[in-house]
């Protein structure tokens, strides 16, 4: 009994995220961002050699970094102030694989377009009621620590609609963790096989990704991108509970 | 009583090497782990034994050729999961152990290429081979149910393999090969200080106790000693990451109860406490905080708004756990389940809160203390001898409040502190040093091998690795719905477990 007063005592402290801002979420320090700015040759080794996974690339073309690969470390941000910058909110998943190299090259925003339209089509139907499978290929632990965060009172996935479930059969999403361990890659396929055609995959942090710092070894892949038709890549490592579910969201067609 | 060895298997140094072990046991240090390192000339095998301030390496190196070794887990049962490794990642066999199936990586065929940490040779991409393991269920009406590795919720990736017939559970059978990721052999691939951070995707719910017992292993071998400042910085925020681990648990240990409030409750506390990492340094799990020589930087709050916060989240935990305990339709489902004896707690050195809840206490914060635990008074931890999923649960609620305390002292640390520098040079010092830190889910160790600025071996010895193997130990009694209880009262991570 003392429980439901105690639940009722303190209110609503559920976010409106993404109807509403979020003070949190709009803080956060979800990815990093690459300065356009043209590199002089004799630098760019020196700034390439900055990044433990070699997210970033300095060329003709100019800076880039890739959000797929970057683990958020900071150390460029913290040395090359100048080059690199948090870029701050948590709305960071992407619809394709090549938006999450920065700054993006003009050409591909058609293509990108394209195929979001093609997964917002794809998703139309699931409307209000989604289930998400979640399988763990190699993660280290905490992205399961920030998916299950999605169920507490404060962020409360239940409120649009998304569900988790245990069985593949009722899964709408498939959400990947793990840099795509060579042990469950088999079980990974066998999940999928079990769910309704066509399945939408959710690739959750740099590791499903790129393989991230993991990557590589003899008993991991790249990421699950070679195993499954990625739809959604949401980086960080791991990816706070908002870019989670601004990932799920974006796979659903949920976002304007 | 001291064992007469008299098996004759393997030479009379290897032998004298599993003597000297198993007698440093006996006489009351703790096995504290095994591991194997490809040299050049063989394989170095190395038992990790405690002592009161520290730890010893004892090694035995077997050449080229050598293919088996006496085993320990005869007379030291906690050695058989470190035989069971070594046996996956080095193809050699330790004579006379008591099942040595595949743990970490079936490969069924032994002509296939190991893995050997320590060896620069590469190796082609390896796939496990589930059939690898045999599948042996014995007794009247007994069948296996399959957990796994594809759990019903959202968990890591494990197959446990419950043996039933029906409703008790006299064996539970544990995989953990799923999820393993070779990252042993990674870290030859990192640079020295790069390594802090793959340490930290070692177990990742225990980010920062991995990353300072990494550290610590190599300011060892410099023999450089961190500021104040920085010391004191590193206890905040390992405190803050045990405080949300313990919660983690609680969480859990409801929500298989059915209590959605409760549940609802410590799910709003472990968020806060994770925000409160995440605004100290822009990580939620307080990555990049600990490098090697100190931190990267002070907590991004002043002191003074990190103890208002402390206080006010302490307060909001105090008031749920005390209807919690006193909630019966909860206690009556952890109390006398999952009952691990104070007998096999000692003999196996179980580490952490899972020790401490069956009499068996051995916290490096207070009997080996490293950076701010040894200026600060780290209280006596509430060590209770019933061992069951109630007793786990009070040493954690227990150990919650003397992490607040611990930090609450930290920050007024940090508010006197003069010395402001966060981090000293490091020079190269090659050599083996060995780290740890106390994780919340116990004793972290590392064993780091340096050459000059490279990194030739590195070996993370997760609580995780140390205790899940007491799993098998702990269902006497128990049914199938006790299940998610023990599970979660262990509150270990599979990933520090595979590697």
């Amino acid at each position: 009994m003392p429980w439901i007063t105690r639940g009722l005592r303190h209110g609503v402290v559920t976010t409106r995220w993404p109807a509403r801002d979020d003070a949190y979420q709009g803080s956060w320090r979800g990815v990093v961002d690459a300065i356009p700015e043209d590199v002089p040759t004799a630098e760019r080794g020196a700034i390439e050699a900055l990044c433990p996974t070699s997210a970033i690339s300095a060329d003709d073309e100019g800076l880039r970094l890739d959000r797929g690969r970057c683990i958020l470390c900071g150390y460029c941000v913290n040395l090359r102030p100048d080059l690199f910058a948090w870029s701050l909110g948590a709305a960071t998943a992407v619809a394709s694989r090549t938006t999450l190299v920065v700054p993006a090259r003009p050409e591909t925003n058609e293509a990108i377009d394209a195929t979001r339209d093609e997964l917002a089509a794809r998703t139309k139907m699931l409307r209000r009621s989604v289930h998400v499978r979640h399988v763990d290929a190699g993660s280290d632990g905490s992205e399961e620590w920030e998916i299950l965060a999605l169920l507490n009172p404060v962020y409360d996935i239940h409120r649009l609609g998304i569900f988790f479930t245990a069985s593949p059969r009722h899964a709408d999403i498939l959400l990947v963790t793990g840099v795509g361990g060579t042990g469950m890659l088999a079980p990974l396929a066998r999940t999928l096989e079990a769910m309704p055609t066509p399945p939408v995959v959710v690739a959750a942090g740099t590791e499903a990704i790129s393989g991230g710092l993991v990557h590589p070894t003899y008993a991991t892949s790249g990421g699950i991108g070679g195993a499954l038709q990625v739809d959604v890549w949401v980086p960080g490592s791991p990816p706070s509970p908002f870019s989670l579910l601004h990932g799920l969201l974006l796979a659903v067609g949920r976002l304007t | 009583m001291s064992a007469q060895l008299e098996q004759p298997a393997g030479t009379a140094t290897e032998r004298a090497w599993r003597q000297h072990v198993v007698d440093r046991v006996e006489s009351g240090d703790r096995f504290a782990g095994m591991h194997g390192t490809a040299t050049g000339s063989g394989v170095r095998l190395t038992a990790v034994v405690s002592t009161d301030d520290g730890f010893d390496l004892i090694d035995t190196e077997l050449d080229a050729e050598t293919l088996r070794y006496p085993s320990l887990s005869a007379w030291l049962p906690a050695a058989n999961w470190y035989e069971r490794e070594i046996c996956d990642t080095f193809g050699l066999r330790p004579v006379g152990h008591p099942r040595l199936d595949p743990l970490v990586l079936p490969l069924g065929n032994d002509s296939r290429p190991r893995p050997r940490p320590g060896s620069a040779a590469s190796i082609p991409r390896t796939t496990p081979d589930e059939a690898a393991l045999p599948l042996q269920v014995l007794g009247a009406g007994l069948f296996t149910i399959p957990h796994g590795p594809v759990r019903s919720g959202v968990f890591e990736s494990v197959e446990y393999l419950v043996e039933t017939p029906g409703e008790d559970i006299p064996h539970v059978g544990i995989r953990v090969f799923a999820k393993h990721r070779g990252i042993e052999r990674r870290f030859q691939d990192v640079g020295v200080h790069d390594g802090v951070l793959l340490a930290e995707r070692v177990e990742g719910i225990a980010s920062v106790a991995h990353a300072l017992a990494y550290c610590h292993a190599i300011e060892s071998l410099a023999g450089v000693e961190i500021s104040r400042s920085a010391a004191m910085v590193r206890v905040l925020f390992a405190e803050l990451e045990r405080i949300a681990n313990h919660l983690d648990v609680a969480m859990k240990l409801c929500d298989a109860a059915g209590l959605a409030v409760a549940t609802a409750r410590f799910g709003v506390h472990k968020e806060t406490t994770m925000r409160l990492i995440g605004s100290m340094c822009g990580s939620r799990f307080g990555r990049g905080v600990v490098v090697l020589g100190g931190v990267s930087a002070l907590p991004e709050l002043s002191a003074g708004e990190v103890g208002h916060r402390l206080t006010d989240l302490e307060a909001a935990i105090r008031a749920d756990v005390a209807p919690l305990m006193r909630t019966p339709s909860f206690l009556d489902r952890l109390r006398r389940t999952g009952p691990l004896s104070a007998d096999l707690a000692r003999t196996h050195g179980a580490l952490g809160p899972i020790g401490r809840a069956s009499g068996f206490d051995d916290d490096d914060r207070r009997r080996r203390p490293y950076d701010g635990y040894t200026w600060l008074d780290v209280p006596t931890a509430v060590v209770v001898p019933d061992g069951d999923a109630t007793a786990r649960l009070r040493v954690r609620w227990d150990e919650v409040c003397s992490s607040f305390t611990l930090a609450q002292e930290t920050v007024a640390d940090l508010l006197d502190a003069t010395d402001t520098t966060l981090r000293v040079p490091l020079g190269a010092a090659p050599g083996r040093g060995v780290g740890w830190a106390e994780a919340p889910q116990g004793e972290v160790l590392y064993i780091v091998e340096l050459d000059d600025d490279r990194i030739v071996r590195c070996k993370p010895r997760s609580a995780s690795f140390h205790n899940l193997v007491l799993f098998h130990d702990v269902f006497a009694g128990d049914i199938l719905t006790d299940f998610p209880f023990i599970e979660a009262s262990f509150g270990l991570s599979i990933a520090g477990v595979a590697g």
